[in-house]
């Protein structure tokens, strides 16, 4: 169990103040200068040593990816944070940005420094209201207090962040979505490349973020690569927030350390799956987008990128939703299919039209309403529409009914053998 | 299933002129800072949501050719946005905005049992808006607080940690005018592991 001393978010429950006398007491903006004054080189060379992986979903190496902003581009460099929290399962930004924004503030100063940039927009989902209001406050105590600014922390560097609220729309957590918003537009993905280092908001460079990522980053250099490369195994290093939902006893954020056992995940920090862990039905690991695993794997496997992956599914944003034997587990995956039907941009034809068909298809197969052929079919349409879109909803779209029927088939066949019965 | 903000019809208000009210045109200079001088577009989400606000929580044809042209955009352009984004509302909508959760994790939990409850209280079906104009009850996707679910948004706050109990006392005492207090509403806070405190 990861020690209250690695614990990188000292407030994620709220317990403490979460403005700036608060934040202050906990270390944050404390020798934010001095990191400053590390210089970009070494600030990127210390998060690619670290290991940190994008915490918003692809797991990404942060590290590279700040690397990838160009030294001299005579352009303004941006620096988008991407709190379009919206992926089912996944609360662990709005512990964030409601209870330690400040925490969040510092990472963007120092990594937007790093990437050479002066300004930063901070993009919140619109429902997050009463988290962007905390943030907002949060901004204006930074300001009053020269941390950011002009000559932020008195570090030279001019630094701006500003806020900027979505107004309900899922796909807008897809970088160039989110950067197609920003810019005033419908949310709908650009073609890559040119990819948003290159040319990104206003056709400048510019890199988006996880709030989570971007938070870390100070702890980072604060106490060393070393010691977050410590945590967890290599190439999954550091600390995760975890959002376990679902039919647990008690479903909660918690932060723990890269790798841990899933079963310990559940049992130490969410009371248990409701019922007893032999109640376990099936656990979707991370985030709606993932493939669901059954009760055998989750017996054994581990919460982190490598190894959810060798199991055939992923760690995503680390929401782990559990389901127990009271669950119908077909309709569990209709409803998800709901959301992405609801929630595609329209843009690719494949998506609009095949996230409607597999929506109405996994509604018939709730009641066995379907023939047998027909799971062969929507098998095959999942993977026409998968890596056949602009961006990853039509994957996203797909992997939850890949990975139904992949551990789940003989009950929708059970189904399917009990109606024609029923209505023979 | 009916959701106004996801509708493609705009209605225009008769006889509505509408103009920005002094508090909103002083938030307008503020929010157009934020962005370089010549993108002021990116402002038209913010815009938009100020709009609504200031007309009952939903768009009119009038409110969103102001916002085109306060931005110097084509009305078709915010137009294109407001229909896009769920949370710009085309059509009128009750005082009480309630917003059921209904994706899957909310569901596990019984968020179900809500949408029954929330229909037999407010007297409307989902999608639909109260006689007395009080309450508009929809589904919503995921709202991102899944560690407290199942879970509802009414207007701008969330309710969290809800059962068919505490839900019905929610609306039965906005329905008679009491407050009645956001977040946990089984006293947890926030996503604390309910057992520590």
């Amino acid at each position: 169990m990861l020690k209250q001393k690695d614990k990188i978010f000292q407030n994620l429950y709220g317990f403490d103040d979460w403005k700036l006398k608060g934040a202050k007491e906990r270390g944050i903006w404390s020798n934010t200068r001095d990191l400053i004054k590390l210089g970009s080189d070494k600030i990127v060379e210390e998060i690619k040593n670290s290991q940190l992986r994008g915490r918003g979903g692809a797991g990404f190496p942060a590290g590279l990816k700040w690397s990838f902003m160009p030294k001299d581009s005579g352009k303004n460099h941006y620096l988008v944070v991407n709190a379009d929290e919206s992926e089912p399962g996944t609360c662990k930004d709005r512990e964030i940005l409601r209870n330690d924004p400040h925490l969040l503030l510092e990472g963007c100063l120092i990594a937007g420094f790093a990437m050479h940039a002066h300004t930063c927009y901070i993009y919140i989902r619109g429902e997050y209201y009463s988290e962007s209001s905390n943030l907002q406050k949060a901004i204006d105590e930074a300001y009053e207090n020269n941390l950011i600014g002009k000559n932020a922390c008195g570090s030279e560097w001019d630094f701006d962040i500003f806020l900027h609220r979505g107004a309900g729309a899922y796909i807008c957590g897809e970088e160039t979505a989110l950067l197609e918003s920003l810019e005033g537009k419908k949310g709908q993905p650009r073609l890559k490349p040119p990819f948003p280092a290159g040319a990104g908001l206003y056709g400048c460079p510019t890199t988006v973020t996880n709030v989570e990522t971007i938070a870390v980053s100070p702890t980072i250099l604060r106490r060393g690569s070393a010691w977050f490369a410590g945590l967890g195994r290599p190439n999954n290093t550091g600390t995760k927030i975890f959002s376990i939902s679902g039919h647990v006893n008690n479903p909660c954020n918690v932060e723990e350390e890269m790798g841990i056992p899933l079963k310990e995940l559940i049992e130490n920090h969410a009371g248990g799956v409701i019922g007893g862990w032999d109640n376990l039905l099936a656990v979707i690991p991370g985030g709606a987008s993932v493939p669901l695993l059954p009760k055998s794997i989750c017996d054994n496997i581990k919460m982190d990128f490598d190894s959810l992956k060798e199991a055939k599914s992923g760690l995503g944003t680390a929401a782990v939703i559990v389901m127990n034997k009271s669950t119908d587990i077909v309709e569990a995956i209709a409803r998800l299919s709901h959301f992405y039907k609801h929630e595609s941009c329209g843009q690719c034809t494949p998506c609009r039209e095949g996230t409607g068909w597999m929506y109405r298809m996994m509604e018939k197969m709730i009641h066995g309403n379907v023939q047998n052929q027909d799971i062969d079919k929507i098998l095959d349409v999942t993977k026409q529409i998968e890596g056949h879109t602009i961006c990853a909803l039509g994957d996203a779209a797909a992997w939850p009914i890949q990975g139904l029927f992949r551990h789940f088939r003989p009950e929708i066949e059970k189904r399917i053998e009990e109606r024609n019965r029923r209505v023979a | 299933m009916h959701h106004p903000g996801t509708n493609n019809k705009v209605y225009q208000k008769i006889n509505e002129n509408f103009e920005w009210s002094k508090d909103n045109f002083d938030k307008i200079t503020v929010i157009l800072k934020k962005y370089p001088s010549n993108k002021i577009q990116s402002a038209v989400i913010p815009l938009l949501d100020l709009a609504q606000r200031q007309n009952n929580g939903w768009l009119s044809k009038n409110s969103m050719e102001k916002v085109a042209e306060t931005l110097s955009m084509s009305y078709i352009r915010v137009l294109e946005v407001a229909t896009f984004y769920s949370m710009f509302n085309l059509e009128p909508i009750g005082q009480n905005f309630v917003q059921i959760c209904r994706t899957t994790p909310c569901w596990l939990r019984g968020s179900d049992k809500l949408s029954k409850v929330a229909q037999e209280v407010c007297d409307t079906k989902i999608g639909g808006t109260s006689e007395d104009k009080k309450f508009t009850v929809v589904e919503v996707e995921c709202l991102g607080a899944c560690c407290n679910a199942p879970m509802i948004q009414i207007n701008d706050k969330y309710y969290e940690d809800l059962d068919e109990n505490n839900f019905r006392k929610l609306l039965i005492d906005l329905k008679s005018n009491k407050s009645i207090q956001s977040g946990s509403q089984i006293g947890r806070k926030s996503s604390q592991p309910e057992r520590e405190f």
